[in-house]
């Protein structure tokens, strides 16, 4: 078994999700997405084992093009975050009801298929093809089972496919300009190249075009508050909850392999942009009166401090960053799914037409709270393992950087709170709040579960990536 | 030492917060309460086992690698020493004791079993913080303790000042836990280790060090114990936190968590001692929080507020000898402290319980009869917390200022200290003479319920007044028991022991004359005189000032919340819109260029064909030319 | 060699091909008859044509001869769509005027 057999798993299932018609349609996505997490566990216990996982075969002899899928530690754990969150997501989305909801469920699993390839992908022309191909099934998600005005909503939801469909075309300028040199997409030969410092630089600002409006970086991140409120929960998860993910994993191991010169060089503009994407998420999410978007800045804070890891070129920022990866991946969904159920009762995502449901849900109260305490950081949540590492490594750059990145947990730990005390706390709301029912509340559990459990022993999955962290990191210091 | 005790200890009252949050309320008041109780109470005979068997020598027990970091592995481990062993006895012991009065006093709240659950979580996070054996274990138990406080003073969540509160102690929390983790960053960068044995030998062996880069790490590890322990610029949060039930006063803010910024200087007593510096500061820090607390405790009439604000104080003095590199006397003022001001805490709290929740002293009076077991407990406290020989506050807070005086020719510090030790003695006793003398100025009908509290709540009180009175023999000048079990967790020599020559006996006369002469003046204005706080809006002059504590809130309120939130709007008014009006330009641009480049395919073929030869004739000219240039 | 292009030089051919060239190129331009714009499109391909021709004989060559046959099999082709084009224009909008025509415009 190796890394296809999955990939085939979640195609196959995007097209039986899409012939079982709108009635079957959630459960075999459900069961193929499961289906494909089982696969990833199989995966990584052959890894584990030594056993070759990996693919590799000749696609297009000329130009040379392979179908090539490498499955390192780093990227079985980006796999397994996808293929864990998107059995958690369709299941999430069972108390909602679509129209044409085969074809919503199959564009899900569609996705997921992408976004794993993307993690696994090699050769960089499949990357490409990989990163575009999901960009597809979510912009329909967006446009068709969005929520508010058709016409805004199109025009945010074209708004972000092109933007990133423009950032990504630079991308593929460079890796033309990389295949003209190496002549060949793989990233073994690609990391190989002996590129002069000013080719460096224009390569690693093309990948960065492409990666900071997807991660995104300020000040590329306009199209993201606005399609997280326009999206559908679950595509809002899709996108905070693993496509970010995307971008950020491929700067470490794309960007940063490739072009280490000019990361090193300007390491302390990008640390910097990072930062101030923290900051500014923080101080935006404060005063947002919509909940999903306030959840979308803190998730731009969030991320912006994982893109400052990774740029610090040192193994923990790097590990910090995968760590935090995956733990803000968890705990993002998490929290859109709570907007999600406090929509289904209350159909609204306005903050001040909530408050006071406390009170009447004492289950939903104590999994949200856990929740928030988890996107601050609290210790002994897997946020804080990542989070803490993460700083770590800033404080070893500059200690600045570690100060004015830390006052994410002064600043989230204000929104976060204030988010909360204004929708939960407060004199008992008039109208009913139903506590959650059994599926809600089992989605949320599992993801409290995976954050306490890492959060306590996140040894697995550092074992897991920092062997291919290391080897990136070898590979980004070649030029010593 | 056995592993599974110390986990016991540890996921005793954890399990009663289990218990209490998934059974509770269907098992019933009374056995939640039972179990809250117990489960406190296991910890505490563990801790006495400990304690009676207890090596000389630290015992570090291991789990698993918790984070690893390139240079160094984080384990998730425990270490049980002498100072860990006391600060679980009387964090277990009194949060016994306050668990058992919370049985009665919370038992007409309908989230009772809610209550009993944060107040195990709380005592769980409290042990964690005790036991850990690195500083990141000691931040689960630091940044826990801190959200526990948060969930206990928004414990009546339907208030939203209180949730205010709650808040804002945590945000505060937050700002001094920043500085703890930039002070885990650099001790672990100067010394590769988090480990507190580890530390310690690497400290003493280390050599080539950077003393700037010690004392960084030390002042901002300083920082993040002003903000648990309530120190200056970090205290505000520590008054408003009276907004949660009393018996959280009690425990959390009073007696164990507050001192949890102690608890670290003392672990960390061989980091603080490189960096002189920085001790200065923190002496500095400790005696201004001590005047300052106690100047604005002068004038407060919620009773509540004077005893916080007299915690503050009390913390202020503590790490005024922190910084003067007393620990052991600072731990031996925070145990006596933590006796004598649980007790007034719990005293205040059968007072309003008596009351039906009234806090406001003017409203009091006259209460000596009607409840006497209160009343002599909270004298006795009272008594000790202003330093009348021979009880417990005496002993603990006349070392600090014989360690403030000896330290060195430089006497402002020693002034300090007394001063905010007179005006200490005066306004307890102020709260003493408002409180139980005279008349009661209630309603008549709180009159008519006026009633001494039940056992539940008055054994507790009992025996906080007892230790109150006794607790001072654990560090008799001379004869200190305390320095010498103590004495293995300090590097340098211990503190040298006070000779008990004639300064030492004119300092302890000075100090008890100051205490009485605040009882005095308490004595004369409020007893004799009968003056009553006068009203809010007839508050004038200084007493105005004191009255609204400096203006510090109102301050902070407008430099930093205020323009926080005023730039969250200007972000998300204009510089949202103006970067997003920035890529929606790029795309007009686009939109513009094909408009004008729409008008050249006007849709006439003679047009097109006439372009086409033009086009045509250029290129041919071009290439006719092109020869003779080349 | 008993050459027609002994008796008129080479260079009229290239003249009056050039010439025929440019009416056409005029009439393309100029006309806006569709049928004259169509007329002028053959005088040009017939203008090449001559080219054609004149040169083969000029070189001894029987490729250009050949070419114009090709030439003139596909201007008769392309001549029969055309103008099956031209009519069914002329049947949907009433007119052949070319300035009319303007359907293309974005």
């Amino acid at each position: 078994m190796d890394v296809t057999t999955l990939l085939i798993i979640l195609l196959l299932g995007a097209f039986a999700t899409y012939f079982s018609g709108d009635k079957w349609a959630p459960k075999v996505a459900l069961l193929f997405s499961l289906t494909a997490f089982a696969g990833a566990i199989c995966l990584l216990s052959q890894y584990n084992l030594g056993n070759e996982i990996s693919y590799s075969k000749l696609w297009i002899a000329k130009p040379k093009i392979y179908f090539a899928l490498q499955a390192d530690g780093l990227a079985l754990a980006m796999v397994l975050l996808t293929t864990a969150l998107t059995p958690i997501i369709i299941f999430s989305s069972f108390g909602n009801t679509y129209k044409n909801s085969k074809a919503f469920y199959a564009l899900i699993v569609f996705m997921s298929f992408a976004m794993s390839g993307t993690f696994l992908a090699s050769d960089g022309l499949l990357y490409y093809i990989f990163w575009e191909l999901s960009l597809i099934p979510i912009y329909f998600i967006a446009l068709i089972w969005g929520n508010g005005d058709a016409e805004e909503r199109k025009k945010a939801v074209v708004k972000f496919f092109i933007y990133t469909l423009a950032g990504s075309l630079f991308m593929l300028i460079a890796f033309v300009y990389l295949f003209q040199k190496a002549g060949s997409f793989l990233i073994s030969d690609l990391t190989a190249l002996n590129l002069s410092s000013s080719e460096q630089f224009w390569i690693f600002m093309a990948f960065f075009l492409a990666y900071a409006i997807k991660i995104p970086l300020i000040p590329f991140h306009t199209w993201q508050a606005k399609v997280y409120q326009k999206a559908p929960t679950v595509g809002t998860m899709l996108l905070a909850g693993i496509m970010l993910k995307m971008g950020l994993y491929s700067v470490i191991r794309w960007q940063l392999p490739i072009a280490p010169l000019a990361a090193k060089e300007y390491m302390y503009v990008f640390i910097g942009l990072g930062i101030a994407g923290v900051i500014y998420g923080s101080i935006v999410a404060l005063k947002q009166k919509d909940l999903k978007k306030l959840l979308a800045y803190s998730s731009m804070a969030h991320v912006g401090l994982i893109a400052a890891g990774a740029y610090t070129l040192t193994l923990d920022g790097l590990r910090g960053a995968v760590l935090q990866m995956i733990a803000h991946g968890f705990v993002v969904v998490g929290l859109f799914f709570v907007a999600e159920i406090i929509f289904r009762r209350y159909e609204t995502r306005k903050i001040a037409e909530m408050g006071g449901i406390r009170a009447q849900s004492p289950k939903f109260t104590s999994m949200f709270m856990i929740l928030v305490l988890a996107s601050v950081a609290l210790p002994s949540t897997f946020n804080f393992v990542g989070e803490f590492t993460v700083l770590y490594s800033l404080s070893q750059v500059n200690v600045w950087f570690a100060i004015l990145g830390g006052t994410t947990i002064i600043l989230g730990a204000y929104y976060m709170l204030k988010m909360f005390q204004h929708i939960m706390l407060g004199e008992t709301n008039a109208k009913l709040f139903a506590d959650v029912t059994f599926n809600e509340g089992l989605a949320l559990v599992v993801v409290i579960a995976v954050l306490f459990f890492f959060g306590l022993y996140p040894k697995p999955i550092m074992e897991l990536i920092t062997p291919s962290l290391e080897n990136i990191l070898t590979q980004i210091n070649r030029f010593n | 030492m056995d592993t599974n005790l110390v986990l016991v200890l540890l996921l005793a009252p954890f399990l009663g917060f289990l218990f209490n949050v998934f059974l509770g309320k269907k098992a019933g008041k009374n056995v939640v309460g039972i179990v809250g109780t117990l489960s406190v109470a296991v910890s505490f005979v563990i801790t006495l086992y400990l304690f009676a068997n207890a090596s000389q020598e630290p015992v570090v027990i291991n789990l698993f690698d918790w984070i690893s970091i390139q240079r160094f592995d984080i384990s998730f481990g425990f270490l049980i020493d002498q100072l860990s062993i006391l600060w679980l006895l009387f964090v277990t012991g009194i949060g016994s004791l306050i668990h058992l009065y919370s049985i009665s006093y919370m038992h007409d709240d309908e989230k009772m079993h809610s209550f009993f659950a944060y107040l195990n979580l709380f005592i769980f996070f409290m042990i964690a913080l005790v036991i850990g054996s690195n500083l990141l274990m000691m931040f689960i138990g630091w940044e826990g303790v801190g959200l526990c406080s948060y969930l206990l003073i928004g414990f009546w969540y339907k208030n939203q000042n209180f949730n205010d509160a709650a808040k804002k102690a945590f945000i505060m929390n937050r700002i001094g836990d920043l500085g703890f983790l930039i002070g885990i960053f650099i001790v672990g960068s100067l010394f590769n280790t988090l480990d507190f044995t580890s530390l310690r030998t690497t400290i003493e062996s280390a050599k080539d060090v950077s003393d700037l880069w010690i004392a960084i790490a030390a002042l901002a590890l300083f920082i993040g114990a002003t903000g648990k322990s309530a120190q200056l610029p970090l205290y505000t949060w520590l008054p408003d936190a009276m907004a949660g039930p009393t018996p959280v006063s009690a425990l959390i803010h009073a007696a164990t968590m507050v001192t949890a910024g102690i608890f670290m200087l003392t672990r960390l007593n061989f980091l603080f001692d490189m960096a002189p510096s920085v001790q200065n500061i923190i002496a500095i820090v400790g005696a201004c929080t001590a005047l300052v607390a106690a100047t604005i405790a002068l004038v407060q009439n919620d009773i509540k507020k004077v005893l916080a604000y007299s915690t503050v104080s009390q913390l202020g003095l503590m790490f005024l000898a922190l910084g003067l590199g007393a620990y052991e006397v600072a731990v031996f003022h925070v145990i006596t402290h933590a006796f004598f001001k649980a007790c007034l805490f719990l005293g205040s709290g059968s007072v309003i319980h008596g009351l039906h929740g009234e806090q406001d002293m003017r409203k009091m009076g006259g209460l000596k009869k009607a409840m006497p077991i209160t009343f002599i407990t909270m004298l006795i406290a009272s008594l000790a917390i202003a330093g009348i020989f021979p009880l417990a506050g005496f002993w603990s807070k006349d070392e600090i200022l014989m360690t403030a005086f000896n330290h060195s020719n430089n006497k402002a510090l020693w002034v300090v200290g007394s001063i905010a030790s007179i005006m200490t003695a005066f306004y307890m006793f102020r709260l003493i003479y408002l409180t139980f003398f005279n008349s009661f100025r209630g309603t008549e009908e709180q009159k008519h319920h006026l009633h001494e509290s039940p056992s539940l709540i008055t054994v507790p009180l009992i025996i906080l007044a007892i230790l109150s009175f006794v607790g001072g023999a654990i560090s008799l000048p001379g004869h200190s028991w305390l320095n010498d079990y103590l004495a293995p967790l300090f590097t340098k020599v211990a503190h040298e022991e006070h000779t008990l020559g004639s300064t030492e006996y004119m300092l302890m006369a000075i100090a008890t004359i100051g205490a009485l002469i605040g009882i005095g003046i308490a004595y004369k204005k409020y007893l004799k005189d009968n003056t009553i706080p006068s009203e809010d809006a007839e508050i004038t002059g200084l007493s105005k000032v004191l009255y609204n504590k400096y203006y510090v809130d109102e301050i902070y309120d407008s430099v930093f919340v205020k323009p926080i939130n005023l730039l969250s709007d200007l972000f998300r008014e204009h510089v949202e819109k103006s970067l997003s009006a920035l890529v929606f330009g790029l795309g007009k641009v686009t939109n513009e260029i094909a408009i004008q480049g729409k008008k050249a395919h006007n849709g006439s073929v003679g047009f097109y064909l006439f372009a086409f030869v033009i086009g045509v004739i250029v290129i041919l000219t071009y290439l006719f030319l092109q020869q003779f240039f080349i | 060699m008993d050459n027609i292009l002994n008796q008129i030089g080479i260079e009229n051919y290239i003249f009056l091909s050039v010439i025929l060239f440019c009416i056409g190129v005029f009439g393309v331009l100029y006309r806006r008859n569709a049928i004259v714009v169509f007329m002028s499109i053959e005088i040009m391909l017939n203008a090449i044509n001559l080219l054609f021709a004149a040169f083969s004989t000029y070189h001894q060559d029987a490729q250009g001869q050949i070419f114009v046959f090709f030439s003139m099999a596909v201007a008769a082709a392309e001549v029969a769509i055309g103008l099956a084009i031209l009519v069914s224009i002329f049947r949907n909008m009433g007119t052949i005027d070319v300035g009319n025509l303007k359907n293309l415009k974005g």
